[in-house]
């Protein structure tokens, strides 16, 4: 399956590259900065969407005793992370030019780095605790608390009147931006959706490899790779 | 053999802890001089103008009422655990939540309970007038508990983990950030003028969610760390 969504993945972040970064038309007031917005948004949507995501991994672990889905929600996190830094990362770069800051304490933004905070104690708490069982259940405890944070992330330019703007797509009204701009902000989605797939099957992959290297069932080869490395 | 009703067990848990809370009265104390020193650094590194001091003062308490929490979150869990205490409640017929309920309460009274009391006096450090202390006392009132509510959860995940007062700092202080915000936006918006109830509400309300979830979450952890 990785091999599939890898595809997939390049192909709609590189489709949608060309059509943000070449096709679409110049904003009026903002100029070309504004195409910072084809990384930044699908970031910020997928740094929420995979903390729900790892939380659910971890209620599931949780509830049916299951390693695989601990392991799930370990994969996650870093990849949560990374997007989570990107949107926060391309966010100020879009800020300088258009606010004239790098960092305004935003609820929005205090928020988003709130979640990087969050994603940051899930994964420091998995690595403190040595026994395995109790770090998944540990961690899989404080992502289930964090999700309290992802609906104030998401409202929160609803609820608080602030700098950062409203959303500019809702699966309800029609979007406020141009067609053109729609589809290169979809087709990124889809892209970081499908890469952060290809990449989590990847890493539960090792992490299964890493966990189960005593057994005999798993590939004898990979298994003694892992052994050699460590 | 009869047992024990909820109430009795709660009461015998949070008098327990107030015992032994008042056995060793120097940790309590070190907290509270820990929250006047922090608080009274401040004008010291900002300097001391009355109108920067007004401005930024409840802000600063609330950090010094949140860090004096975090300190003393080591306290609530980690005595039992090592010898053993911990280890019947869970075993004991009456339902863990109940129990960290009292353990929780008992800490908010030794830690939470001081800073209230003494945040007028601190308030008036930083030129805080007559309404905005009424609303800075009462916003405290609301926030600590709720305060000791999330630290239970964090100081349950850490037991006996190596380097557990840093990570508990770092497990809880991104989930403190709104207590922070909200209590600290009802002083400010009672200095504005447009009245704090708004933020207050919001607390009591953060408060009302954390009584709710807090000891189920923290009884989970507690099970997780003595199994």
């Amino acid at each position: 399956m990785v091999p599939w969504f890898s595809v997939l993945a390049a192909l709609a972040i590189a489709v949608g590259l060309y059509i943000g970064l070449l096709v679409a038309p110049t904003d009026f007031q903002q100029g070309d900065s504004y195409r910072i917005i084809f990384v930044h948004v699908p970031a910020a949507w997928m740094s929420m969407f995979l903390y729900v995501v790892m939380a659910i991994w971890a209620g599931i672990g949780m509830g049916l005793k299951a390693r695989l889905s601990f392991m799930m929600a370990q994969a996650i996190a870093p990849t949560g992370a990374m997007f989570t830094f990107l949107a926060l990362l391309t966010g100020a770069m879009w800020g300088k030019p258009t606010w004239g800051a790098w960092w305004v304490w935003d609820a929005r933004l205090t928020s988003e780095l709130i979640l990087l905070f969050q994603y940051a104690g899930v994964m420091l708490l998995r690595t403190s605790i040595d026994d395995l069982r109790r770090a998944d259940r540990a961690s899989g405890v404080l992502a289930l608390v964090g999700v309290v944070n992802i609906p104030i992330i998401y409202f929160s330019v609803k609820w608080w009147n602030t700098l950062h703007q409203g959303a500019s797509v809702s699966m309800t009204a029609a979007p406020k931006m141009a067609t053109i701009m729609l589809t290169a902000m979809l087709l990124m989605t889809f892209g970081f959706w499908m890469y952060s797939i290809a990449v989590v099957l990847s890493r539960v992959r090792c992490v299964i490899l890493e966990r189960e290297s005593q057994p005999a069932w798993g590939n004898p080869s990979a298994v003694s790779e892992v052994a050699e490395a460590r | 053999m009869n047992r024990p009703s909820l109430w009795e067990a709660l009461r015998g848990v949070v008098r327990r802890d107030l015992l032994l809370a008042m056995r060793r009265r120097s940790d309590v104390a070190m907290s509270v001089f820990f929250l006047v020193i922090v608080a009274s650094l401040f004008p010291l590194g900002v300097g001391p103008e009355p109108a920067v001091l007004k401005t930024i003062g409840a802000g600063v308490l609330w950090v010094a009422a949140l860090l004096a929490c975090l300190l003393s979150l080591g306290r609530v869990f980690t005595a039992d655990y090592l010898d053993g205490v911990l280890e019947q409640m869970v075993l004991i017929a009456q339902p863990l939540p109940v129990l960290v309920v009292g353990k929780v309460f008992a800490h908010w009274i030794v830690s939470g309970l001081p800073v209230v009391l003494l945040s007028p006096l601190l308030g008036l450090q930083f030129g805080l007038n007559g309404e905005a202390l009424g609303v800075l006392v009462l916003s405290l009132l609301l926030g600590t508990p709720t305060l000791s509510m999330i630290g239970a959860i964090g100081a349950a995940l850490v037991l006996g983990v190596r380097g557990s007062g840093l990570l508990v700092a770092l497990l809880v202080l991104p989930l403190y950030v709104p207590v922070l915000i909200f209590g600290a936006g009802a002083v400010t918006s009672s200095m504005a003028g447009i009245g704090g109830e708004a933020n207050l509400s919001l607390l009591g309300a953060c408060l009302v969610v954390s009584l709710f979830f807090s000891p189920w979450a923290t009884a989970a952890a507690l099970r997780i760390a003595l199994e």
